[in-house]
């Protein structure tokens, strides 16, 4: 692996990922979360949009690897004066640094900026195209809920996910319908007609089954069921529905919530409550909404490990 | 006087439109009767083993000057057009100032004398700075030294039909025509590419096929009820050839063209998010190039347009979502169109003058290209290798910018030799000073 851009990859590579993600998270119940691994290592969090979840979660990634972390920020730097892509990564790669994470709101840029600076890129989510490590530690969290301590070696056969929202514009909706049916889930999408993307020939949309009817999804009993963040003020009033219409249809409300009890309750957050998901929904002992949180630590440990360790060394 | 102007000049034989092999002479800037010409005082050029077609006339071509000069000037744009057997090219409005007054258009039109190695007839606006709002004055570019036949606000679609109707019928008094840029914008707001279940893999926003066809149904309908002569901008999609081929079953006055890009690459390319691929319309579906094909073959569309659209790097390498909108072309149309549609057996050479230079002339009222070949006419002549193979680089392309979808790409055939009016602008392949 010499990038991550894309959650796209084979069965046996990501459950090595999920593997290393559980090596990794064994140290967060250590006193001191250290390892030495990536010690002389620096690594900078290149972020376009501002995210403070995604870029702290990758700061104590790289910290607790040992690297040194710098954060740009792509306001107030020169890529806000006009300074092109191009040239903001050609001149962070010229200060020698051994790898970028980049978050950006144009689809596509990290892959660009992949080929242009010759240095391990880690997706952290660009534009409407994916999240990568977001749909990792969807995959992690989930399984520790199947598997436990048991979930080494173990990938996501058979397990049912349904994902909520506007999927048209979501990247952890395309990431997680690449990653998890690769570990051999069954993932479907539900959201109003207007936030779902073009459908193929076959009738799939992202390459998975999609759906308008959330009651007719918790009818199917998913094993879990994924809420995304609804943004409805991006278009307001004119495709997308109004906050009265979504709840009706797409929310996870205390009522949907009492149908279905073995269900796990995931959200990549930051949560509107009330609006994808009733609280209730989201402090249920069913919600794995924090050990996403505290899984996005360990895979992210591991993607950084498996990209810049030197016994790595962009071999693979 | 050099003895270009004095010599006759013979081509002996060349396969004259791809067919027979005879011998062509050119003096005075016309072909003339290679009988009556003089060996001896004439110079000999062996064309064995090559095609002879017209000149090429290019409707469609965005030579940047004024205001872009960063990216192409006329002098430059002229350059690659000759490069491409061009001997006509169709200068699009969307300069900076735009042309929609006949300071403009006169300005574009002088440079191209000056430039000396194609003849440059500019296109003005149909509407003021191609704001949509209202209509530019369209008589007075008609009447100017520039002689405007062809209106266009290219980059933009005349999307307000009261408008499109009163430019129609402004257009038919002049025996102009309007060339739409047919894109509905309500539904293509910050569309880049095709929209299509590639655009939500790459989380690109789609540009549907219907925000192309349903314009050019209602021009269509607007032309019919005007009278006046319609031309739709670069064809991409499917349905458009239908509408396109509907309107002409009912005798409206109506004419297309497609891009050498859209007959050839599809939008799959977008997958690298290389800027160089972004264009619009936006490369289309596999079903989509089929069709464009056929429909070229069939007369469905009339005419093959570059859109050359020369953009600098800067333009373009950035993100997908960030780049310019469009390719050079002029460089690379012949060889596309060879490849898309010659080899394929869907055209055969005579159909390629047609599609590259007599019709596209006859809608552009550009004389001169009515009689190809045939004695008489302006001698604007190009002869083509179609044996050989070319992989495109930088070298090839003689304007100003690089944006082509072809870098990499092998081409087959190679423009050898091209004469404007008689003038030598092409030679052994390189462009005259």
């Amino acid at each position: 692996m010499k990038h991550l851009l894309t959650a796209a990859m084979p069965r046996e590579e990501a459950v090595a990922l999920l593997d290393l993600a559980e090596d990794m998270h064994q140290i967060q119940e250590r006193e001191v979360k250290k390892l030495p691994a990536l010690r002389g290592r620096t690594v900078v969090n290149l972020f376009f949009e501002d995210s403070t979840r995604t870029r702290s979660s990758f700061e104590i990634a790289g910290k607790w690897l040992s690297a040194d972390v710098i954060n740009v920020s792509g306001k107030g730097s020169s890529a806000s004066k006009g300074e092109s892509l191009r040239d903001t990564g050609l001149t962070i790669a010229a200060m020698g640094v051994d790898g970028v994470v980049v978050r950006s709101g144009a689809s596509g840029a990290p892959a660009l900026l992949a080929d242009w600076i010759g240095r391990p890129v880690v997706n952290a989510g660009d534009g409407t195209h994916e999240h990568p490590t977001q749909a990792l530690l969807d995959a992690f969290a989930l399984r520790r809920r199947i598997h436990g301590e048991a979930s080494r070696g173990k990938a996501l056969d058979g397990v049912r996910v349904a994902i909520v929202g506007d999927i048209a514009h979501s990247r952890v909706a395309r990431s997680n319908a690449l990653l998890l049916p690769a570990l051999g889930a069954e993932v479907t999408l539900v959201g109003p007609p207007s936030l779902l993307p073009p459908a193929a020939s076959d009738g799939t949309r992202l390459g998975v089954r999609a759906e308008t009817s959330l009651d007719a999804v918790i009818a199917e009993q998913p094993d879990a069921l994924m809420l995304l963040r609804v943004q409805l003020e991006r278009q307001a009033g004119k495709v997308t529905p109004s906050p009265a219409e979504y709840i009706t249809g797409w929310s996870l409300t205390d009522e949907r919530l009492a149908r279905l009890p073995g269900t796990r309750i995931m959200h990549p957050g930051p949560m509107n409550r009330g609006l994808e998901l009733s609280s209730r929904a989201a402090d249920s002992d069913a919600s794995t909404v924090l050990e996403q949180v505290t899984a996005g630590v360990s895979v992210r440990m591991a993607v950084l490990y498996a990209l810049l360790a030197s016994d790595q060394g962009g071999s693979r | 006087m050099t003895s270009m102007q004095t010599r006759a000049t013979i081509l002996v034989g060349a396969s004259i439109l791809g067919g027979e092999s005879r011998d062509l002479a050119i003096d005075g800037g016309l072909l003339v009767d290679p009988a009556t010409v003089d060996r001896d005082r004439a110079d000999v050029l062996d064309a064995s083993g090559l095609i002879a077609l017209p000149g090429l006339v290019d409707l469609h071509t965005h030579l940047r000057q004024p205001g872009g000069e960063q990216a192409e000037t006329v002098a430059t744009g002229v350059r690659a057009a000759a490069a491409g057997g061009y001997t006509c090219v169709f200068a699009m409005a969307n300069t900076s100032p735009v042309a929609d007054t006949p300071a403009v258009v006169e300005q574009v039109h002088r440079l191209g004398l000056d430039a000396g190695l194609a003849t440059v007839r500019p296109i003005g606006a149909v509407t003021v700075g191609l704001a949509g709002e209202r209509l530019a004055d369209l008589g007075m570019l008609a009447g100017s030294a520039a002689r405007v036949r062809v209106f266009s606000d290219d980059g933009h679609c005349v999307a307000d039909a009261e408008l499109m109707r009163r430019a129609l019928e402004h257009a038919a008094s002049l025996d102009a025509v309007i060339a739409q840029h047919a894109q509905d914008p309500a539904l293509t707001r910050g569309a880049v590419m095709h929209e299509s279940p590639l655009a939500a893999e790459l989380g690109l926003t789609g540009w549907p096929s219907v925000a192309e066809a349903s314009i050019v149904a209602r021009d269509a309908m607007l032309a019919e009820a005007t009278g006046a002569r319609l031309h739709v901008c670069h064809v991409s999609t499917v349905e458009t050839v239908e509408v396109v081929r509907a309107a002409k079953a009912r005798g409206i006055r109506i004419t297309a063209e497609v891009t050498p890009h859209h007959l050839l690459l599809t939008e799959e390319l977008v997958r690298s998010y290389d800027g160089r691929f972004k264009v619009n319309p936006p490369l289309r579906a596999e079903r989509d190039v089929r069709a464009l094909r056929e429909a070229l073959a069939d007369g469905t569309i009339d005419i093959v347009a570059t859109d050359h659209a020369p953009h600098a790097p800067e333009a373009k390498q950035t993100a997908f979502a960030d780049a310019a909108f469009g390719m050079v072309g002029l460089e690379t149309a012949l060889g596309a169109v060879q490849q898309s549609m010659v080899e394929t057996g869907l055209l055969d050479w005579a159909g390629v003058a047609r599609v590259m230079s007599t019709a596209p002339a006859a809608i552009g009222r550009e004389p001169g290209y009515d009689a190809p070949l045939e004695i008489g006419s302006p001698a604007h002549v190009v002869l083509v290798d179609a044996a050989a193979r070319t992989t495109i680089d930088a070298s090839h392309l003689k304007g100003r910018s690089a944006n082509s979808p072809f870098l990499g790409v092998e081409l087959p055939g190679s423009v050898r030799h091209v004469w404007h009016a008689g003038r030598r602008t092409v030679v052994d392949g390189e462009v005259q000073a």
